[in-house]
């Protein structure tokens, strides 16, 4: 396929946004079971849903470019009984909405005891709002990677280990940022976030190798063969029934050569993986802000080269009938 | 239910794109257009075609064959592009079984091309919508045509009748029965996408000649056992000068 930066920005972006939101409900749930060692600084929550409804937006405003027809994007509300693209639009508002809501309601101090019970702490507003946005970005996590995963005939995507890649990613990455602003706004929490970031990046290095390997050793099901119906061991594609290209030419072919493609895993898989735990890790062991900085910027750099080789690396069907110009 | 489906044969299939520009002809002017091109008469020419002719060579030479390989939409029974589709835009007729664009409801997001397995549908570059074959669906219902104009317009511009149109569902029509007695066959079946479109395979033709069919053995005139004219003695045209 040919990677769109429309929909490498929106999912790299989103994924952080949702990762971040995601760390920052997950210390709320923390400090409600009083497992922290300090009650997490209401700055941290304002700031860290901040940055999550910005980078939620610009992944919003990312997937409009994507769109021939952006100024009917409403319309793609419509089937979501059917269509996990209709599903993510549905839920993505949904999470930035929510997103929104529990960054006022820590910025306002609004957090009105939603429900008490004896010999618990009180239930706040803002931990409800929390829970239930966790929920929809795991929601909107699954409909963003099932766009993908459903297709059967994608192979490399038509996984499992799709929706546990952008899952693990951007929870990987959203902990790496929330690290990042722990140790400037909430030094106490550093260790909590980085401990998570590092596990997390572990874990999603482990998904993701997997679903390398996997593809590495798939068998495309479809041949010449079976495109045409014609059952010889030769087939050589003479013309493609086009002097200049056309869409299929230009959508579905990625045009890197074999080397850049074996070149950039390495490339990708140090820069989101290997890099920022080592910086993470060093960064809590020194607190260095800069080294927890650092270890943001090069982990999405590196998702940017992983998204575009997520969907360079999926072999098209149709390809079959594409291979000579002419 | 009907199935309204293209049976092509690729047995008798030229290669010689009447059918595409007739699809373009017929297509941009009506109700499917227009079908937009981005620089036409310039070294890279690219446009909006609803179908294609590909090549291909099976075989290694000398031993090789030319398939001709003409490629539009499949209308397939369970099409993979319309639950994909966000928008509803994308749809397969219940009447007719006809998978159709609605060009006011696309938003041009692709994912319906990426759900194609076969590569049939294109975007149209200036409109930005989704486009691809509609069966000449403004035509074949068309009443104000004589009936024998009633298909669609690759059916009726292919010069050697490898295009064969009608309702696959009905075990009798001409389509169906090609299907049946020629062994028509369905494109990437390890989908399961049942596509409705049939390819009728290249068959073998061979003239079985004999010595005797040659010689006219069973001649009753025996003309060939007649003297041969004297070749050497002027004939009646040297002889008499008119």
């Amino acid at each position: 396929m040919h990677p769109a930066f429309s929909v490498i920005f929106l999912t790299v972006l989103a994924g952080l946004g949702q990762g971040l939101f995601l760390a920052m409900t997950t210390a709320e749930i923390y400090d409600f079971f009083e497992l922290l060692p300090v009650d997490p600084a209401p700055i941290l929550y304002i700031v860290g849903s901040a940055l999550s409804f910005l980078l939620l937006i610009g992944g919003l405003i990312a997937s409009f470019f994507h769109l021939g027809r952006p100024e009917r994007a409403w319309r793609a509300a419509a089937m979501w009984r059917t269509s996990w693209l209709s599903r993510e639009v549905i839920i993505m508002p949904a999470v930035i909405g929510l997103v929104f809501i529990y960054g006022a309601i820590h910025y306002f101090d609004w957090n009105p005891v939603f429900l008490i019970r004896e010999g618990a702490p009180p239930v706040r507003l803002s931990l409800v709002v929390g829970v239930v946005g966790t929920v929809f970005s795991f929601g909107l996590f699954v409909c963003t990677a099932m766009i993908y995963a459903c297709l059967k005939f994608l192979q490399e995507w038509h996984s499992p280990l799709t929706v546990l890649n952008y899952i693990l990613l951007g929870g990987a990455s959203g902990f790496v940022l929330a690290t990042a602003l722990a140790a400037y706004f909430d030094p106490a929490l550093t260790t909590f976030y980085g401990g998570w970031a590092i596990v997390l990046t572990v874990i999603a290095f482990i998904t993701r190798g997997a679903s390398l390997i996997r593809n590495a050793r798939l068998r495309p099901k479809s041949t010449p063969q079976t495109a045409i119906g014609v059952h010889h061991d030769r087939i050589v594609q003479r013309s493609m029934g086009a002097l200049g290209g056309t869409f299929n030419t230009r959508e579905f072919f990625h045009g890197a050569g074999a080397r850049l493609m074996t070149s950039l895993r390495p490339i990708f898989l140090t820069a989101v993986f290997v890099v920022p735990v080592i910086l993470t890790a060093a960064g809590i062991f020194f607190y260095s802000l800069p080294l927890l900085v650092a270890a943001v910027a090069v982990q999405v750099l590196g998702l940017l080269v992983e998204r575009w080789y997520f969907f360079a690396e999926a072999n098209h069907p149709q390809n079959i009938y594409y291979r000579t110009l002419g | 239910m009907t199935q309204l489906a293209l049976v092509i044969d690729l047995n008798v299939c030229v290669g010689c794109h009447a059918c595409v520009t007739s699809c373009k002809e017929w297509n941009t002017a009506g109700q499917a257009g227009p079908m937009t091109d981005q620089r036409p008469y310039e070294a890279d020419p690219s446009g909006t075609f609803f179908n294609r002719v590909q090549t291909f060579e099976v075989g290694t030479f000398p031993m090789t064959e030319t398939v001709h390989f003409p490629k539009s939409c499949l209308h397939c029974e369970d099409p993979p592009c319309v639950p994909v589709c966000p928008t509803g835009a994308s749809y397969k007729r219940k009447e007719d079984g006809i998978v159709l664009v609605d060009y006011d409801k696309c938003i041009g997001c692709k994912y319906c091309a990426w759900a194609c397995p076969y590569g049939a549908r294109e975007i149209d570059e200036e409109q930005k919508v989704m486009k691809k074959c509609t069966l000449c669906v403004d035509r074949i219902y068309d009443t104000n045509l004589p009936e024998s104009q009633r298909k669609p317009a690759c059916v009726l511009a292919c010069p050697t009748g490898a295009r064969l149109f009608g309702d696959v569902h009905d075990p009798d029509s001409e389509a169906s029965t090609a299907v049946r007695e020629r062994g028509g066959y369905e494109l990437m079946p390890e989908w399961g996408t049942k596509p409705a479109n049939r390819y009728l395979p290249r068959r073998k033709t061979r003239i079985h000649l004999h010595e005797d069919e040659l010689t006219r053995a069973d001649n009753p005139l025996k003309k060939e056992q007649q003297p041969k004219a004297e070749l050497d003695k002027p004939t009646s045209d040297e002889f008499m000068p008119w």
